[in-house]
This record gives C-alpha cells, sequence and structure tokens, in this order.
C-alpha cells in the first residue's frame, strides 16, 4: 500500500520534487481510543494520510508489578501475574508456578502436568480468539467478534468449574493443581472439544478469504525476520514474520514434549500473516488438548511439598503438623533457598519470562518480569512509519499489545 | 549475594559454562571477574569497563552466537558496599539453544553504563525502564528518559529504599487509616 | 379478546385518558434518557476484557438501549471507568470527563477503578471518585458481567428519578466545586 502512495506524483505528471518546506500535522492517538485496546499514546506525524513520524508514550497503566513482587509471599504473586496478560491468565499463573517450583527443586507429577497444559491452551485459544476478532472489527467485520465470543464464554465456564473465575483465574498452586477436574469440567471440556471447531470454521469463512479484509491486512505493517530478532521479538508477532521460535519446543516444560504439534510460520510479517498465524495456533491447541485428555495419566494432581501446598482440610482439623503448615502458608512464611532462577513459558505474545532472585525470606528480593509485549512494541513505530494512518490502527491490533503486559 | 554453585547441572550446562568461560576470559582476560552456574544459566560477571565489548563480542563471535537479547534488568543490594547496583542481561543462542547470563556489579556513586541499543534495537526500551526504575544513565541511548512512570516524578522507585506505598500518602483518606 | 388490564412496570404514573397520556417532564424525559444511554467505554485493562464480554452477544448490553457506544466524550451520557487508573492517565480522566456534556453519569467499575483495587502502589490512583464524581461503583475484580448489568440498571434508575433542573442546583455546584470542576 505505501508503495503504491509514492509514485502517485509520477502517475499524474506532478513533478515530485517539490519543496521541502511541507506542512505535516500532528495527530494524537491518544490513550482514550476505540481502536487502541488498552492506554498508549502515540502522536503521529502525517503527511495528508501517511505517517511520517511515530512517537509512542505507554505508562499510563503501569502498576508496579515489580515493586509489588517485592512485598508480596510466592503464593500471593499468582494473582498478580494473572493481571499481566489477562486474555490469557492462566499462562502467566502457570509460569510463576513452574519458576517457584524450579527455584525450589520440586518436581510436579505428570498428571498435574497434563491438567496445566489442558488449561495453558485453552486459555492460548481464549486469547486468540481475541485478537483475532480484534483484527477483524477493526476492518469493521463485527459479525465474526459476536460469534466467536460464545466459544469464550463457553472457556470461562470451564474455567469457572475448575478455579471459580472467569478471567483473573489465580488458577493452580505451587506444586500442582488446587483440586482435579471435576466431572462437570470434564463434560464441558469435551464438549468444547467436539463444538469448538464448527465455530472456528465459521469464523474462518466469513474472514479468511474475504476479498476486503485480505486487501486490508496484506502488506499493512510487515517486518523482517532480521529486524524482528533484533528488536526481540518473540511469539506470533515473530513467527509471522518467519522465524519458528517458540518455547513450548526450544524449552519443554510440563510435558509439552510428549503431545504432537505444528508451529506455524508466515512469511512476510505482515497483519495477515500474524492473523493467519493465530488462526493456526488455534487449531494446533485444539489438537494438543485431545492429546492431553486422550493420554491423561492418572495419579496425583499436586506434588508432595507441604511448606507450599496447603494440607487438606480435615487433617488441618486434626493433625498438628498440618497446622502449623497450613499457618505458615497462608502467613506467608515458607522457606524458600536461596538463589536466581528464570524461568520462560509461551505466553499468547511470546516469551514470557519470570527472573526471581531469592534471599531465603518470605517474599522474592528481586521479581523481573519479560513482558513479550513492552518488548515487541518497541518495534511499532518503525513498522507503521511511511504506512497509513488505517494501516497503523490494524497493525497495532494485529500485534496484539494488551495494556497490562506492556506496563506491568 | 545470592550465587549458589549448582554442581547437579546437566553436562551441558557445563560444557557450555566452560567455552564461554575459556573464550571470554583469552579475549578479555581480568575484565572477567567471575564465573558461576545458576540452576540451568551459566553465569557471566564482567567488570564495566569491559561490558560492551564482551557483550559485543558475545554476540558476533561465530562461536558464540547470542544473538538474541532476551531480556536486561536493574537490581539494588544495598547492603553490597561499593557494588549496590547490578544489572543483567540475558542472552539467547537461538540456532543451538543456549542461555547465558551477563552480570556486571557498580558502585552507587557512578551509575553510567554504555548502552546497548548499537548491538540490539530491542534493549532500547529495556534500558529506559531500568533508567526509570533504577536511575542507571546509559551513555549513547538516543532517548534516556522515563518511560512508565510519570516524567514529574524525581525519584526512581524501585530502589530499596523506597516503599511500596505512594510516599506522600496523600493518596488516601487519612480518617480511613487512622492519621 | 377479553380486555387485559396491563400495567407496565416502567410506566410512570400520570393521568391516562383516550388518545393521551400526561405526565411530568421530567418522568418522561427520564424514561427517555435511561432507556437510550450512549456509553463511553473507558477501558484500561481487565475490567475490559469483561466489558467486551457483557457487550458481545452472551451478556447482550444493547437489550439496555446501549448499542451504540459513542468514543467521544462530547456525544457520551455515560461514562463507564473500567480498570485501574494510574496517577499518569488521571489528567486524562478528568479531562474526558469536562467534556462530556450534562447530564452525565459516572459507572467505577471493578476494584482498581473504586478504590485502586489490590494495587496500593505509589503509581495507582487510589480510586477515581479522587478527581471526579461517581454515580454507581461495581465492586468486583473483575465483575461478572451479571454485575455490570446490575450496575447499569442501577444508573437507568438514577437517569429515571433525575429531576430536571439536578444539573442547575446548588447543591450540585457545589458538589462540582469540590473536585475543582465547574
Amino acid at each position: 500500500m505505501s508503495k503504491i502512495a509514492g509514485n502517485i506524483g509520477q502517475n499524474f505528471g506532478v513533478s515530485t520534487a517539490v519543496t521541502e518546506q511541507k506542512d505535516y500535522s500532528i495527530l494524537n492517538l491518544g490513550p482514550t481510543h476505540p481502536a487502541t485496546h488498552g492506554i498508549f499514546q502515540n502522536v503521529l506525524t502525517m503527511d495528508g494520510e501517511m505517517i511520517v513520524k511515530a512517537v509512542p508514550t505507554i505508562g499510563y497503566i503501569h502498576r508496579a508489578f515489580e515493586k509489588l513482587g517485592e512485598r508480596r509471599p510466592y503464593n500471593q504473586i499468582t494473582p498478580i501475574t494473572d493481571r499481566l496478560n489477562y486474555c490469557s491468565s492462566p499462562i502467566n499463573n502457570m509460569g510463576w508456578h513452574m519458576t517457584v517450583e524450579k527455584l525450589i527443586g520440586c518436581e510436579v507429577p505428570k498428571r498435574a502436568q497434563y491438567l496445566r497444559v489442558i488449561i495453558m491452551e485453552l486459555s492460548r485459544i481464549a486469547d486468540h480468539i481475541v485478537c483475532d476478532t480484534v483484527i477483524a472489527v477493526d476492518t469493521g467485520a463485527m459479525t465474526g467478534f459476536l460469534y466467536l465470543f460464545q466459544w469464550r464464554e463457553k472457556i470461562y465456564e470451564i474455567f469457572e468449574e475448575i478455579c471459580g473465575a472467569r478471567l483473573t483465574t489465580n488458577i493452580g498452586r505451587i506444586g500442582g493443581m488446587e483440586r482435579d477436574f471435576n466431572e462437570k469440567a470434564w463434560s464441558k471440556l469435551q464438549a468444547f472439544i467436539k463444538e469448538f471447531p464448527k465455530g472456528l470454521k465459521e469464523f474462518d469463512a466469513l474472514v479468511t478469504r474475504n476479498r476486503i479484509f485480505m486487501d486490508r491486512t496484506m502488506g499493512a505493517g510487515a517486518i523482517t525476520a532480521e529486524k524482528a530478532l533484533q528488536y526481540s521479538f518473540t511469539g506470533p508477532n515473530l513467527r509471522a514474520a518467519g522465524v519458528d521460535y517458540d518455547v513450548r519446543v526450544m524449552n519443554p516444560y510440563s510435558s509439552y514434549q510428549d503431545f504432537e504439534f505444528d508451529i506455524p510460520v508466515g512469511t512476510n510479517g505482515d497483519t495477515y500473516d500474524r492473523y493467519m498465524v493465530r488462526m493456526e495456533e488455534m487449531w494446533q491447541s485444539l489438537r494438543i488438548i485431545e492429546q492431553a485428555v486422550k493420554n491423561l495419566p492418572d495419579g496425583p494432581f499436586h506434588a508432595d511439598v507441604p511448606e507450599f501446598y496447603l494440607p487438606p482440610k480435615d487433617e488441618v482439623y486434626s493433625k498438628m503438623e498440618a497446622l502449623i503448615y497450613h499457618f505458615k502458608i497462608v502467613m506467608g512464611e515458607m522457606d524458600v533457598p536461596k538463589g536466581e532462577v528464570y524461568h520462560a513459558v509461551e505466553g499468547g505474545n511470546g516469551e514470557l519470562g519470570y527472573y526471581l532472585i531469592s534471599d531465603g525470606g518470605r517474599t522474592p528480593y528481586r521479581l523481573h518480569m519479560r513482558r513479550p509485549c513492552f518488548i515487541y512494541y518497541q518495534a511499532y513505530p518503525s513498522m507503521i512509519e511511511g504506512g497509513m494512518l488505517s494501516d497503523a490502527i490494524l497493525t497495532m491490533s494485529s500485534m496484539n499489545v494488551i495494556a497490562g503486559e506492556l506496563d506491568a | 549475594m545470592h550465587q549458589q554453585q549448582n554442581p547437579s547441572a546437566s553436562q551441558n550446562i557445563i560444557e557450555l559454562h566452560d567455552s564461554v568461560k575459556d573464550a571470554l576470559v583469552a579475549q578479555f582476560g581480568e575484565g572477567i571477574i567471575r564465573t558461576q552456574i545458576d540452576y540451568d544459566f551459566p553465569v557471566v560477571i564482567v567488570s564495566k569497563r569491559v561490558l560492551h565489548d564482551a557483550l559485543a563480542f558475545l554476540k558476533n563471535d561465530p562461536a558464540m552466537g547470542f544473538t538474541f537479547l532476551t531480556t536486561m534488568c536493574g537490581i539494588h543490594f544495598p547492603a553490597n558496599e561499593g557494588e549496590e547496583f547490578a544489572l543483567m542481561y540475558q542472552l539467547h543462542n537461538m540456532e543451538k539453544n543456549l542461555r547465558i547470563r551477563v552480570k556486571v556489579f557498580m558502585s552507587e556513586k557512578d551509575l553510567t553504563v554504555p548502552t546497548a541499543t548499537d548491538l540490539w534495537l530491542g534493549a532500547n526500551w529495556m534500558e529506559r525502564e531500568a533508567f526509570d526504575f533504577y536511575g542507571f544513565k546509559f551513555s549513547g541511548h538516543p532517548d534516556l528518559r522515563r518511560i512508565l512512570n510519570m516524567d514529574e516524578m524525581n525519584y526512581h522507585p524501585m530502589r530499596k529504599e523506597y516503599a511500596l506505598e505512594d510516599a506522600s500518602k496523600h493518596d488516601k483518606e487519612d480518617k480511613y487509616f487512622g492519621r | 379478546m377479553s380486555k387485559v388490564d396491563i400495567k407496565p412496570e416502567y410506566q410512570p404514573e400520570g393521568l391516562e385518558g383516550q388518545g393521551f397520556f400526561a405526565t411530568s417532564l421530567d418522568k418522561a424525559v427520564g424514561l427517555a434518557r435511561a432507556n437510550s444511554l450512549w456509553p463511553l467505554p473507558f477501558a484500561t485493562s481487565c475490567c475490559g476484557i469483561e466489558f467486551m464480554a457483557t457487550m458481545a452477544s452472551h451478556y447482550d448490553l444493547s437489550r439496555f438501549g446501549m448499542e451504540r457506544l459513542s468514543f467521544s466524550p462530547r456525544q457520551a451520557d455515560l461514562l463507564m471507568v473500567m480498570g485501574t487508573i494510574s496517577k499518569k492517565m488521571g489528567p486524562i480522566l478528568r479531562q474526558v470527563y469536562e467534556q462530556m456534556a450534562e447530564p452525565k453519569w459516572v459507572l467505577s467499575m471493578g476494584a482498581c477503578a473504586s478504590t485502586g483495587g489490590i494495587f496500593d502502589t505509589y503509581s495507582v490512583l487510589q480510586g477515581i471518585d479522587r478527581i471526579i464524581p461517581v454515580d454507581v461503583y461495581i465492586p468486583g475484580c473483575p465483575p461478572r458481567p451479571e454485575q455490570v448489568l446490575d450496575g447499569i440498571m442501577k444508573i437507568q434508575e438514577l437517569a429515571k428519578a433525575e429531576k430536571g433542573n439536578r444539573r442547575e442546583s446548588p447543591q450540585y455546584k457545589a458538589m462540582l466545586a469540590q473536585y475543582g470542576l465547574e
């Protein structure tokens, strides 16, 4: 699109050797804007419809997670991690639990790992539903959003059966899961696995090969693989540019090596590729969930770490050790070894890493979260400069910029 | 402060640690202060003088090949006299799937550090975040200003001497808090 | 067809006759306003996603007349603040509130907007009622869509019951002066 605009002068016989004194207008794509899903500001210097320069400003929802992490004990940090990428909060929770388990050297049983995989892949589907429908809404196609959000409600119902909450789930515990899936959760999960392909195919048929959608999104906001790697991109945005880097495959965690799935990779790194990579990832996530449900091993759903995992209630009321452990865990007095650990999971947007320094106290000494959104949003100005304003909007929504993860 | 030798690290990690240590010491000699293994990461502690060159070496040398900057952050150890602040860089060699950590310690009197934006474009905002939270001055950074906090803020909030809550205590109703 | 005496609940009290219905202007205007509010979704974080779920087809918001979301404050009636407001965002929220025309209502959704929520930190504004007057608070983190609809219905009741000259009255102006607004 931007290439055509550059040639218009020659087409109409107008000399392109215009005077250098151009009158640029400043447009504030402000923090409150219908199309910026989240609050971040971009001050655009525009030459008509074309963007000459973009200066982003973030931090409008800075909630000081890293400082909060130094105040709260380990099990109380999980609700904070929920609010990072809140469209797929179970992945953030599991990443945090795995980091602490790495620190204390806890081995989680296979059944708990498979259950975690099911929950993480369900939330990945939920995250990609939000992103893909929002790309369609920004091109004007509201219908896909309304149809596909019904499936998000079904995922919410499954989460509710497991942990009680819809969006900010605080799911799982250090050492495994807080409870096994009950009958209703299994039946809802089976119904979802059976019915969701129909819903996704419907959305696919509406949008993917739609002429208008393809014209709008192809070529918009492209980025090359080399540039993306320079900017430390990860996740679907990097895969759309052509690099098949997925933390689940490179550094498998929680038994991902047992599952067979493909990593979709794009070619240009433009909006259409990002949309398609996420669509295909939803199919692959469904595949992983089916395999996990089929091959689910029996066994305990949590590890035997009494210092971190709440003991069963009847033991708390009858045995002394269980009562003491319960008290210590709830008050946050856990004995954590000293050390530094880094663990990364494949979040909805890329490599979500937790760097944890523990000094043996009840709270972390330093908690740094490697937030993929923060890191790849740096490239946004270079992706939109030279393009048109409408492409800038689509680029932003296709990058899936979640404000909670951007600012933390 | 928080060092831990991990003798049970797997053979690959120990080999990686040894090869990185040998290559770096051969190149920089005393600039490399110490190396260790923390859980599953080889950690290299360098002096500020050789930091930029060491990072460039790790990125550009074909035998090393750590071309991807995963993350960087600042850390504050008020108890360490003379080495109160630290910066941590995590690098990733995607082709061979190897990760290492580079750390540099410095005194609170001199927080100027050479920037890494000429090596990785992604270090731009990471360094701005480290400046915002701790006050590191990255020399050569194209646009060093606050990124997450308000521009008017006059202190660096992640330092240990500052509390989590607003210091002015104006943000809450006094009558609910007994003051 | 037998004569059925239907007294719809939404019908205000008045004098009814053949072909006419007389009631007070306030009640008629309130009825019209309540069922056609144009909300401004000021969505900042997780509550915004729950609002998207409320707007979607399962918990439809357009049943309440809020089909048309207005992102321009000049054309909005109801400012729905959903999510954490940081101190950096405070002046922008206030500017948006000032740009809205009377009559306007403010709905604070979620714990973060009401009181700062779980984020008792240096950067988070501990409740939007420190900078703008709020009509309805919806607690929750995030509140379920049913709670959001409950809050919206309370706003509708407020709009229905509003007296015509409330916005000109000295008490209202004194309340605005407390916040430093005109």
